[in-house]
């Protein structure tokens, strides 16, 4: 409990005990009417006097439904129909509720922040050769930082000496450590695992993973869900009509009837009491909030609670085949050489595809295995989707699809086969083609099979490969449309078509690697980029970051999404559920004033309870 | 450019509510919000109008919270 917590668990412990007292002394005392008020009054003071001074204040600033000014109100008006204990009552329960809600939201928010505590504050550096604890932001690119096992990485760096295994799980939900050795890059928020390393900071502590991965999250409470923005609207009407009816409440019937005002005036009361709309504005934003952090748990940046809610009404999944469904990590099965060796071949096309960061070039780039003499390659024209065209040597290399050579009046033989076929011309001569194939990621049926089970009608695949590849992506897979062949046009057009055939109010996500897939994603209304570990660039382009490769996350993601919307949904029914009858029964004369306290605070303790569900997932 | 600033004493998520509206409203502000959770206020603005606004916004949170505070 913090110091306010504290004081005010004193106040209401002396007032409770001064108000049996205040009942006690008051009943077998045959006391005169001011004496009673006057004790009731000083017990009532004991609670009631932060509530009374912070009502006075906010007045003063011109606010004027404000909760403390309702209990105020409520509990002066019970002084004046000569309900005396109700005033002491009204407080009491109030404060009680008030310190109640207070230490839940003070846990739920330090539960969430718990789970995005990625980065140590301080750092062991090597200062002239001695290791000096320092904090992160004093350490400078450039230096030496020792990490011991068990301790967290706190800068992003490079391994400079040692090895060891390190353990991802807080950043990326995967438990399967990774080793690293001198000259591999590491993220802070990782766990050093085995044995003592010496590292090179690459990055300041401000733009470290870790750093940013934070401050995404915490942002990310900025974007609102339509739900939050549609309570925050109804919690701005509904306190003003709320008081008005009280107000109507307490006035008309008296004077159309003729009954005592005391008995009416009580009853709005109830009304003033459960005027306050804070169970809803308290609940409903740490619902989502959970939500993101559950998600974060996991391994999945929400960039916004607004996607959160978007995802959980997808309809549609639209998927990227290679680095998304597949490793995107190409082998060579067959080569094919004519006229030359096949290690000419393979040097050609590594050549060629020397400037390219397209997956399959890197493959070739890595079964060339030599370094690459870049002052051999010219002229680099690349047709996104088809080929390069570039000078090796001064002579000119086409390597590309079939299509590609064709257009460069080439007639490459078609084969039949799965995987994607690369073929290479000299000169205007076909001189062989290479076959790559890519394997499907471990967890891709899994990832199909969920998706399905979270409701989504449609998954579709789109791929720039062959129609074989992709039909025995298919095959494996079960999807339910496949388009093969597809230029970066094509994709953003089959992504409008699909936006057409969404229902009502259902969404389409996409999810791709993360590389070149701008315009698409601004096709889509979640922008899904896969292993966004380390790639600043995946992190600014999608709406959703799945830190890790397994396609499956985004099932997850769904599941976490549709828990948080299922019980924002449950807070709002039932707190204004509780609220709706408490103030049918108020206006009935049937509610005594603790039920209306219960209306406000003891919903708002019980909604807040509720919301912190939403931080945990049953796996 | 969007700019996040710690808030303390943030006591209440109706006031965070009332706080963010009146923000929204200042001259030269292009979103705004307070996050009750986080207890952050976000602001969406040009460099050179900030130091106006924060002024303005802090304004605003002194109505709502007497103690709250903008940290700048």
């Amino acid at each position: 409990m913090t110091k306010p917590q504290k004081k005010l668990l004193f106040h209401i412990l002396i007032g409770a005990t001064s108000f049996l007292a205040a009942i006690a002394l008051t009943h077998w005392l045959d006391l005169p009417q001011w004496i009673t008020l006057l004790i009731y009054l000083a017990v009532y003071l004991i609670p009631g006097w932060s509530v009374l001074s912070k009502a006075a204040r906010n007045i003063a600033h011109g606010q004027v439904f404000d909760e403390n000014f309702l209990m105020a109100i409520a509990s002066i008006a019970a002084f004046a129909i000569g309900e005396y204990p109700e005033a002491v009552e009204v407080i009491l329960f109030y404060q009680v509720g008030e310190l109640f809600e207070k230490i839940a939201v003070g846990r739920s928010c330090r539960a969430v922040s718990d789970l995005l505590d990625l980065c140590p504050d301080e750092a062991t550096m090597l200062c002239d050769g001695v290791p000096k604890t320092v904090l992160v932001e004093e350490v400078p690119v450039g230096a030496s930082i020792f990490v011991k096992p068990g301790e967290k990485i706190p800068l992003d760096a490079v391994v400079a000496e040692g090895q060891t295994t390190l353990d991802t799980a807080a950043l990326t939900g995967e438990s399967m450590p990774v080793s690293v050795c001198p000259g591999d890059a590491v993220c802070s928020g990782c766990v050093n695992v085995s044995s003592t390393v010496m590292l090179t900071v690459t990055k300041p502590a401000a733009e470290s993973t870790a750093a940013k991965i934070m401050e995404l999250v915490e942002t990310s409470a900025s974007s609102k869900a339509k739900t939050e923005q549609f309570i925050t609207r109804f919690a701005r009407y509904y306190t003003p009509c709320v008081v008005i009816a009280a107000v109507i409440l307490a006035i008309v019937p008296p004077l159309l009837t003729g009954q005592a005002f005391s008995d009416w005036i009580y009853r709005a009361l109830t009304f003033l009491i459960i005027s306050c709309p804070c169970a809803l504005v308290i609940s409903v934003p740490l619902s989502f909030f959970g939500g993101i952090g559950c998600a974060s748990k996991n391994g999945i940046l929400v960039k916004g609670t607004n996607y959160l809610e978007a995802l959980a009404h997808a309809e549609i999944v639209v998927m990227d085949k290679t680095g998304t469904l597949t490793q995107g990590k190409f082998h060579i099965v067959e080569q094919h050489a004519v006229g030359i060796s096949e290690t000419q071949l393979l040097e050609y096309a590594a050549l060629a595809e020397s400037a390219s960061n397209h997956p399959i070039a890197q493959s070739l780039r890595e079964a060339y295995g030599a370094p690459i003499d870049a002052s051999r390659v010219q002229q680099v024209q690349e047709s996104a989707g088809y080929g390069v065209s570039v000078l090796v040597d001064g002579k000119r290399v086409l390597v590309g699809n079939a299509a590609f050579l064709e257009a460069a009046g080439c007639k490459p033989e078609q084969v039949d086969c799965t995987g994607t076929q690369v073929h290479v011309a000299v000169e205007g001569v076909l001189v062989g083609n290479l076959l790559i194939t890519d394997t499907l990621k471990p967890d891709a049926a899994d990832a199909v099979k969920q998706l399905r089970r979270f409701g989504i009608r449609c998954v579709a695949m789109l791929t720039g490969d062959s129609a074989s590849t992709a039909k025995a992506v298919d095959d494996a897979l079960q999807l339910d449309a496949v388009h093969a062949k597809c230029l970066p046009t094509d994709k953003v057009r089959l992504m409008q078509s699909y936006r057409k055939k969404l229902s009502k109010k259902r969404t389409l996500v996409f999810m791709g690697d993360g590389m070149n897939d701008a315009p698409v994603l601004a096709q889509s209304d979640i922008g899904v980029a896969m292993g966004g570990l380390g790639s600043d660039a995946a992190i600014a382009a999608a709406d959703l970051v799945i830190l890790d490769d397994q396609p499956s996350k985004l099932g997850t993601a769904m599941q976490i999404a549709k828990k948080t919307m299922r019980i924002s949904h449950e807070n709002i029914v039932f707190a204004l559920g509780v609220k709706a009858i408490v103030l049918v029964l108020g206006a009935c004369g049937l509610a005594h004033i603790g039920a209306a306290v219960f209306a406000d605070v003891g919903v708002s303790v019980i909604a807040i309870l509720n919301a912190m569900r939403a931080m945990h997932r049953k796996p | 450019m969007k700019h996040s600033y710690r808030m303390e004493n943030l006591d209440c998520a109706n006031c965070a509510a009332k706080m963010e509206a009146a923000i929204q409203k200042l001259d030269g502000v292009h979103s705004a919000s307070v996050s009750f959770m986080t207890q952050k206020l976000t602001i969406e603005a040009e460099e050179a109008d900030l130091p106006k606004i924060l002024k303005a916004a802090q304004k605003c949170v002194h109505k709502v919270e007497p103690d709250c505070e903008i940290l700048i």
